[in-house]
């Protein structure tokens, strides 16, 4: 049987149809839900295996990014959410829902309270910006990033991005290995702007919780999934994959093996 | 919240002009005592809603009276000749006479219509949204490109947007602040806005943002253009719309307030400093309340819940509805609007441009279905009324009739005008140079890769997402750091198709201070080159005119804007790419209370292209690949300087203003086209402003590798005698072109027309291959290197340019570095 997977969609969503189409490509059964249906108890989360998280401006991005649908996550599907985290199944945020996860609570979630530990601040540019960066990928026990190769390359999109949080809490995460991608140099030496699209505390890009199945990033791999989408492929040569492809597979395999 | 009935019947045409002038309603003196018989016939006077409906529906802006009306042109020392319609005699006839069957709607719906695949089709729209972005730059900007999203969801049954195209003119951004005309704001604040409102919106509804120019011209300052455009994705079944009496009248999305009244005859008013104060004409714009209406009208697309579909822009309600119902009547009862705040008069109601807000036509047994969706999105959805079958646009409040109008004379009634129309060319100053010498060609070309028309505007690029939808093949930036001019950018919108749609655009106003004839068809060859540059093609490629002009009741202004709309027609037909859509922006002057001045903006085409590829993975970008590969000039240079930016840095404008020659430049089109097609080609570059000296570093230093080029075997008119000519000047249908040694031979086969493998090839251009006629003018003028070196030499064999990539670079980078 295909893994279920759930893309969440509410106002102000918009790489869901992106984000569906990586899903299919390796063999998950999608289906686009609206949180209010979830809200009012027409979809059950528990019907499926992976639940993503697009990018977007939720809401417009109103009050800060991502916190209204972090809000109403928190506060009208806490409990069905709690159940479904526990059941030990997968979650990605991207860009829009890495911020809500973060706001949520969900990420790095150090401890089970829910509480926001971490934020998605604004870029030090102070200006959305949209360019391909360079990611290394981080020992962790993150379940989308198993087996990936050591450097991959995906655009950013976004004017929140600087991942920040108190020094205690950067050090827990690294120690418990929760960094799954740090920003990295084009040619060596420590990834600066814009190698570091946003001036992210330790070049954070992405992180895990501490069981690896709930995962949020910044770039965008829905965006890297075939050959063409790369900014050079007229002139490199390049494999037919594109690096994202990967990450949705990595999702997609672990749900066959477990069942 | 009253009606008032505005006594005209016994006006005078000195009183019919106050009321006309007070109310801004933009009607001249024939349209008011048009008005006026009518109603003397039904021994009435109008209300304010109908006085304001008909001056809605008449304006320019919604009817495009110019373009329509009989013309009496004349060049100077010539006889009077008419011109029965602009748009009828220029850009119809052209569509008509090239007859594309893959050209599926033209000029009707709110967009063009042209065929993609199997399941889809295309539409493509651009607009102005000039007046409101020169009062207020963000909201101005946001709403337009808000509104050109709109004209893509209300074409056929509704089209999901999928590109958004984006051109603007602005002031010199380093203007004195002396120099600014009483009341204008800054082109910097100007330009600042514009893009973050275009971003804001553009962003927040996850379309990307993926082609577009930036231009300036001081004649700008008080009056800046901003073209938005849209593309979008739309079902083959889903392209045609009918209403039938009895359907209801629903709108769906944001509520209405006071904002954007008077929005379609502002557009038709000159501004100056007083314009700022008419505030309320400004819309307000709310992205993610337009993303919601997309997701929802969608869903309700797909399960066919409505007939029509139409968006409110200029005009609100009355626009809208006026427009659905002509063919039938409607009926419509305002106080079910659903307002933003009470204390609206009926007539504002009625005409509030309040932003997202699409009416539909739903047949009475699907109302429950298209709320149920509708409320799943959080969107709001009102019946407003019935279409019915009286031929009538009748509108109630609250029980009381405050319109009640013949379709017939609303949609018809209005006077046709008669315009004149003067040409008298214009004569400037011709420059005489010397031949230069080498660090005054090298400083010439980095001035003009320094000029704001020519730099890069990656500043601007980058705050536009460009990936989302996950899409887009070709960049607008591309090369080695991902930070060079691409020519148009391709994308995919069935994800895992390789089908692939070409964007892009041709603009120019330089020319047109020498000839609008040139400008027009200088423009169209530029955005036709631009696709072709990429790996496109003409047999699928449409156009769409906006034109941006002055007061057109002025006769010269006039004249330009017939020589403009003549070329389109003779290019048009010429390449066999059809017009499938356009608008135009008339009364563009602003005038300077203080000095009295009127400052018109330079008349303004732009002419957007979208084409069909069929394979993308045979796209070329820019960017030279590989040292040792050879670099070829396609098509022949003639002595044509006038209006280009060589000329402009040494402060001349000239006369010879660049030439379109239709079938030397269709062929060299078609032929190169196919050589891209073949795989022959490594990289290929649009000779537009700067001509080859440009063309030719931007495709350097874009691939990090210098260039060792000789102008002497470069193709060229007799009349070429200098090197200033053959590096500047900015003739058309040329392009720079990258072959690797192994391809060489092909290539010049190729071009020569004697090329074997003709598989692929239009059944047109393999006569032509057969014919022995297919032939192009090339030169092969040199190679790429892998140093950093820039070297032209000139026709005696010296060097006349010589630098590095990271000058020429840092020269073009440098002057938007914000």
């Amino acid at each position: 049987m295909k893994p279920k997977v759930l893309i969440l969609r509410t106002a102000g969503t918009n790489c869901d149809y992106e984000t569906d189409h990586a899903f299919q490509l390796v063999g998950g059964e999608t289906s686009l839900v609206h949180v209010n249906q979830l809200i009012a108890g027409e979809v059950r989360l528990m019907d499926y295996q992976i639940m993503a998280i697009p990018g977007g401006f939720s809401y417009g991005d109103d009050v800060a990014a991502g916190i209204l649908l972090a809000n109403e996550m928190r506060y009208k599907l806490a409990d069905s959410l709690a159940a479904y985290v526990e059941s030990g199944r997968l979650m990605i945020g991207i860009c829009n829902g890495f911020q809500v996860l973060v706001r949520a609570g969900l990420l790095p979630r150090l401890d089970a309270q829910g509480v926001q530990q971490t934020t998605l601040a604004m870029n030090t540019s102070a200006k959305f910006e949209c360019r391909w960066i360079h990611l290394e990928t981080q020992e962790s026990n993150c379940i989308f990033t198993r087996g990936l190769k050591p450097r991959v390359y995906l655009p950013v999109a976004h004017a929140e991005g600087r991942f920040t949080a108190p020094f205690a809490v950067l050090n827990q995460i690294e120690a418990n290995g929760q960094v799954v991608f740090r920003y990295a140099p084009t040619n060596g030496g420590t990834p600066e702007y814009p190698d570091n699209p946003n001036g992210s505390d330790r070049h954070i890009a992405g992180i895990c919780d501490p069981t690896g199945r709930i995962f949020g990033m910044m770039p965008h791999p829905e965006r890297f999934l075939t050959r063409l989408n790369h900014p050079r492929w007229t002139r490199e040569s390049l494999p037919e994959d594109g690096d994202g492809l990967a990450i949705f597979q990595n999702a997609v395999d672990y749900v066959s093996e477990l069942s | 919240m009253s009606v008032k009935q505005i006594p005209i019947l016994n006006a005078g045409e000195a009183e019919l002009s106050r009321i006309s002038q007070e109310g801004l309603l933009s009607l001249n003196l024939d349209e008011m005592q048009a008005i006026q018989g009518y109603f003397a016939k039904l021994e009435r006077n109008p209300t304010d809603v109908e006085l304001e409906t008909i001056a809605q529906t008449w304006s320019e802006h919604c009817v495009h009276k110019t373009f329509k009306s009989l013309i009496e042109y004349a060049e100077k020392g010539q006889e009077i000749e008419i011109v029965d319609g602009m748009f009828k005699t220029y850009i119809q006839r052209a569509t008509e006479e090239i007859g594309a069957e893959w050209c599926v709607s033209v000029f009707t719906d709110n967009a063009g219509i042209i065929e993609f695949d199997d399941e889809y089709n295309i539409v493509f729209k651009v607009e102005t949204h000039n007046h409101p972005s020169a009062i207020e730059p963000y909201g101005g900007a946001g709403t337009g490109i808000g509104g050109v999203i709109r004209d893509s969801l209300g074409t056929g049954l509704g089209a999901k947007p999928i590109l958004n195209t984006d051109v603007f003119c602005f002031g010199l951004p380093d203007l004195s602040y002396d120099e600014l005309p009483k009341g204008a704001l800054h082109p910097k604040r100007i330009f600042k806005g514009v893009v973050s409102g275009v971003r804001d919106y553009g962003n927040r509804m996850g379309i990307p943002t993926a082609n577009g120019a930036i231009l300036f011209d001081p004649r700008y300052t008080g009056n800046p253009l901003v073209y938005c455009g849209n593309v979008g994705l739309i079902p083959k079944n889903r392209c045609e719309k009918s209403v039938e009496p009895g359907d209801l009248i629903v709108a769906v999305g944001g509520r209405t307030g006071r904002d954007g009244i008077h929005g379609a005859t502002f557009s038709s008013l000159e501004l100056d400093d007083t314009s700022e104060s008419l505030g309320s004409v400004v819309q307000i714009g709310n992205p993610i309340m337009e993303k919601k209406i997309v997701d929802a009208l969608m869903g309700a697309r797909d399960r066919q819940l409505y007939r029509n579909i139409t968006d409110c822009g200029a005009g609100g309600f009355s626009s809208a509805v006026g427009e659905m119902g002509q063919e039938t009547g409607a009926e419509v009862h305002l106080e079910n609007i659903s307002l933003k705040y009470t204390a609206l008069d009926p007539w504002e109601i009625w005409l509030s441009e309040a932003q997202e807000r699409m009416v539909i036509a739903v047949p009475p047994e699907n109302l429950d279905e298209l709320m149920t969706i509708c409320e799943a999105e959080s969107v709001e959805a009102t019946v407003l009324g019935t279409f019915t079958d009286t031929h009538r646009l009748r509108v109630f409040y609250c029980g009381e009739v405050v319109a009640d109008l013949d379709m017939d004379f609303l949609h018809d009634g209005l006077p046709r005008h008669t315009k004149k129309a003067i040409w008298d060319p214009p004569q400037h100053p011709e420059p005489q140079f010397g031949q230069g010498n080498s660090t005054q060609f090298t400083e010439d070309l980095c001035r003009i890769l320094a000029s704001p028309n020519v730099a890069s505007k990656e500043w601007v690029i980058r705050q536009y997402d460009h990936e989302v939808q996950g899409g887009l093949v070709l960049k607008p930036l591309v090369g080695r750091e991902n930070d060079g001019p691409g020519d148009a950018c391709i994308t995919t919108p069935v994800l895992g198709s390789r089908k692939g749609v070409i964007v892009s655009n041709g603009i120019n106003p330089k020319y047109g201070d020498i000839d609008p004839y040139h400008s027009a068809a200088a423009a169209i060859d530029e955005a036709l080159r631009n696709i072709i540059a990429v790996g496109g093609n003409l047999e699928q490629t449409a156009l769409l005119d906006n034109f941006s002009w002055g007061n057109p009741d002025k006769p010269d202004r006039l004249g330009g804007l017939v020589r403009s709309a003549r070329a389109c027609y003779d290019i048009a037909v010429a390449y066999g790419t059809p017009f499938i859509s356009g608008k135009d922006s008339l009364y563009n002057e602003y005038r300077d209370t203080t000095t009295g001045e009127q400052l018109a903006i330079p008349p303004t085409l732009l002419i957007s292209a979208v084409c069909v590829m069929p394979d993308v993975s045979k796209a070329v970008s820019m960017d030279v690949k590989s040292p040792g590969n050879r670099i070829y000039v396609v098509g022949k240079t003639y002595a044509e300087l006038g209006g280009s930016h060589y000329y402009a840095i040494h402060g001349f404008i000239g006369n010879s203003a660049p030439k379109v020659r239709p079938a030397e430049g269709r062929r060299t089109m078609e032929v190169l086209s196919f050589a891209i097609d073949q795989g022959l080609v490594r990289s290929c570059h649009d000779c537009s402003e700067g001509g080859i000296g440009v063309a030719a570093a931007e495709m350097a230093f874009a691939g990090g590798l210098g260039m060792q080029l000789s102008l002497t075997d470069l193709p060229r008119d007799p009349d070429v005698t200098t090197d200033d000519v053959l590096l500047f000047s900015e003739s058309n249908s040329r392009f720079i072109v990258e072959v690797a040694p192994e391809k060489q031979e092909a290539f010049e086969r190729c071009m020569a027309g004697i090329y074997s493998e003709m598989v692929g090839l239009s059944p047109q251009v393999r006569q032509a291959f057969e014919k022995g006629t297919a032939g192009v003018p090339i030169g092969c003028i040199g190679t790429v290197v892998e140093s950093g070196d820039f070297i032209v030499n000139g026709t005696d064999g010296s060097a006349i340019v010589e630098t590095t990539i990271a000058q020429l670079k840092e020269s073009w980078q440098g002057t938007f570095r914000w």
